[in-house]
């Protein structure tokens, strides 16, 4: 896991200083340590505790109760809000929806990111104002973004209706029809976050060796075999990155989710987060949504372990 | 096109006039398709502000052009009401706050991480780290009710320090890694000079740290200024909604006025394109690069 592995340089960082620095000043270090930890480590130390770490804990012990929220919990019913979760065909469909948020991403939105990043790459005129659109989305907050395609996706007033009318079709109500809304939510997180990616890639391009592709270049090596032999196996670990930040994104998905379709319609664009505020928060149903957060939590930290362990291993 | 198509056969049988060839023909077609994304891309911007000129028959019948009449008045009437100032000035003492505690917080554990060891620091250090695993949307019940214990529930802290609380494995992880990273000579230097870890703190290491500070305050600037969850459900009056919340209850209250709403979204965005074209390299750096590193 990369987090204990960076936790290795500085082990080694701060155990080799004392033993090539003299004695007097290791001793005035020692000194000097404690006001200063005591100063500079509680604050931080505090709030995380007692706004993230309790909380958590706190959902965990709420979500075997039966809870408004207000007074104590009292009415102790085991695993029955768990139960209850997973006989809820939302939740199922939050799973599932969560689940093509993270398949569109690597079916259309890794490719695309890359095609882009490799021609903004190489060395053409605009390149800079290209950057510039493409990361534009990714700044504006999600709930303009998801209000913005709102509109767009209007049958009446919006683009969408707008170019049906041009054609002389009915016009289509995307968001309205249980069948098409998920995929108009997928157009539109792929509009706000290739971008992103897309930087991501461009990075990563300017870290390969230059000379390799020279070398390919010598040999005799097409444009297209140069990408497809060179470029992308060298590319391996920002492609895994960016799965990954996918992966954290469509869990956290819930504000662009809010203005566009709210959940709905009849629950098809449920997000894991969408039906915690739906069914536990708008309900104050404390247990009930206590248990998803847990439920949430345990996806979010095994998905993190182990995509780290297994693909992002040697990154 | 038509022109290297019909330049001389003479020419194009050479080594470097077909390469030349290839390569102008390749990015025409890379010219098309990246002004095709841009356009996807703009499209619903420039729509979406021009849509708040237009009446609400004029965007029925004419979404895409210009108004057939400017109806200045859509944004005159949003430019003077209270309400849009009281947002914006809202989301700006939460995001500032943010900011500033995520800053100060974030560095002075990070230095502790960085420069001194200490029985446990390393789980420690892991303990702020569990924290970016989560979303704050995971345990948002239990935050709420102990916001509310503590007296907090509709005021601008009860949004603040969650924030800062969430952004804390970020930023001590971002500084952590800064500060390792400085020449460890002053560092021997300053305390061979006599100077303790606070003066080393303030004189040495902060002055040093300009770009890492920018770029954890870009990237808790950005997420509070956009934050959506935590406002809605911290805060209960409108007169402390930030933007985000404020869309939404725009929205609900004009719902069949779309002209209204999207001249409401125009400015309320505007800020943000604004410093975003101002200060586009630091901004992209600072969430790409950040993202990466923690």
């Amino acid at each position: 896991m990369s987090m204990s592995d960076t936790t290795m340089p500085g082990r080694t960082f701060a155990a080799a200083k004392p033993r090539a620095a003299p004695q007097r000043r290791k001793r005035s270090l020692k000194h000097s340590k404690w006001p200063v930890l005591l100063l500079f480590l509680p604050p931080a130390l505090m709030l995380f505790t007692v706004l993230v770490i309790l909380p958590m804990g706190e959902a965990a012990w709420y979500s075997f109760y039966n809870w408004n929220g207000y007074g104590v919990p009292e009415q102790w019913v085991g695993w029955r809000n768990y139960q209850l979760i997973f006989r809820n065909g939302a939740f199922s469909q939050a799973l599932i929806n969560n689940g093509m948020i993270v398949v569109a991403s690597i079916l259309i939105q890794v490719p695309l990111a890359l095609w882009l990043a490799t021609m903004i790459s190489s060395r053409i005129h605009g390149a800079l104002f290209f950057r510039l659109i493409f990361f534009l989305p990714y700044v504006l907050a999600d709930v303009a973004a998801g209000m913005i395609w709102r509109f767009v996706y209007d049958g009446d007033f919006g683009l969408v209706g707008g170019i049906a009318h041009l054609f002389g079709a009915e016009p289509p109500y995307w968001l309205a029809d249980r069948d098409t809304a998920m995929y108009a939510i997928l157009g539109v997180v792929i509009w706000k976050y290739f971008g992103f990616h897309m930087m991501l890639f461009i990075a990563g391009l300017q870290s390969i060796d230059k000379s390799v592709l020279e070398a390919a270049d010598i040999d005799g090596a097409t444009g297209f075999q140069k990408f497809r032999l060179v470029t992308l196996p060298l590319l391996g670990s920002t492609v895994r990155l960016s799965v990954f930040f996918a992966v954290v994104g469509s869990l956290q998905l819930f504000d662009m989710i809010m203005p566009l379709t709210g959940g709905g319609p009849s629950n098809s664009t449920q997000t894991m987060v969408t039906f915690l505020y739906n069914f536990g928060v708008t309900r104050m149903q404390v247990g009930f949504g206590s248990a998803v957060g847990v439920v949430l939590f345990v996806i979010c930290v095994t998905l993190a372990f182990s995509y780290k362990r297994i693909f992002m291993r040697h990154d | 096109m038509t022109d290297i198509a019909s330049s001389p056969p003479i020419d194009a049988a050479t080594a470097p006039g077909s390469g030349q060839r290839l390569r102008t023909t390749t990015q025409i077609y890379m010219y098309v398709a990246l002004i095709l994304v841009a356009i996807i891309v703009v499209v619903p911007l420039i729509s979406t502000a021009l849509g708040g000129f237009k009446t609400l028959s004029d965007l029925r019948g004419n979404p895409f052009g210009m108004p057939t009449e400017w109806q200045w008045s859509n944004y005159g009437d949003i430019i003077v009401s209270q309400r849009y100032w009281l947002q914006m000035g809202n989301s700006l003492v939460i995001a500032v706050l943010t900011v500033f505690l995520t800053l100060a917080f974030g560095a002075m554990a990070a230095f502790c991480f960085a420069h001194i060891r200490f029985f446990g620091s390393d789980y420690l250090l892991n303990y702020f780290l569990i924290g970016l695993m989560f979303p704050a949307a995971t345990a948002i019940l239990p935050l709420y009710i102990r916001i509310r214990d503590l007296g907090l529930v509709d005021t601008y802290w009860g949004v603040v320090l969650p924030q800062v609380a969430f952004g804390t494995g970020m930023s001590i992880m971002l500084f952590r890694n800064y500060f390792r990273n400085l020449p460890s000579e002053l560092f021997d230097a300053a305390f061979v000079d006599g100077c303790g870890y606070m003066r080393f703190f303030w004189h040495i290491t902060l002055p040093l740290s300009r770009p890492i500070i920018a770029t954890v305050g870009i990237i808790s600037f950005v997420g509070s200024w956009n934050s959506y969850i935590l406002p809605l459900i911290m805060l209960n009056s409108e007169s402390r909604y930030p933007w985000p919340l404020g869309i939404m209850i725009y929205r609900g209250e004009f719902n069949t006025e779309w002209q209204l709403v999207l001249a409401f979204i125009t400015l309320t965005i505007l800020p943000t394109i604004i410093v975003f074209f101002l200060a586009q390299k630091h901004i992209i750096a600072g969430l790409t690069a950040g993202a990466v590193k923690s």
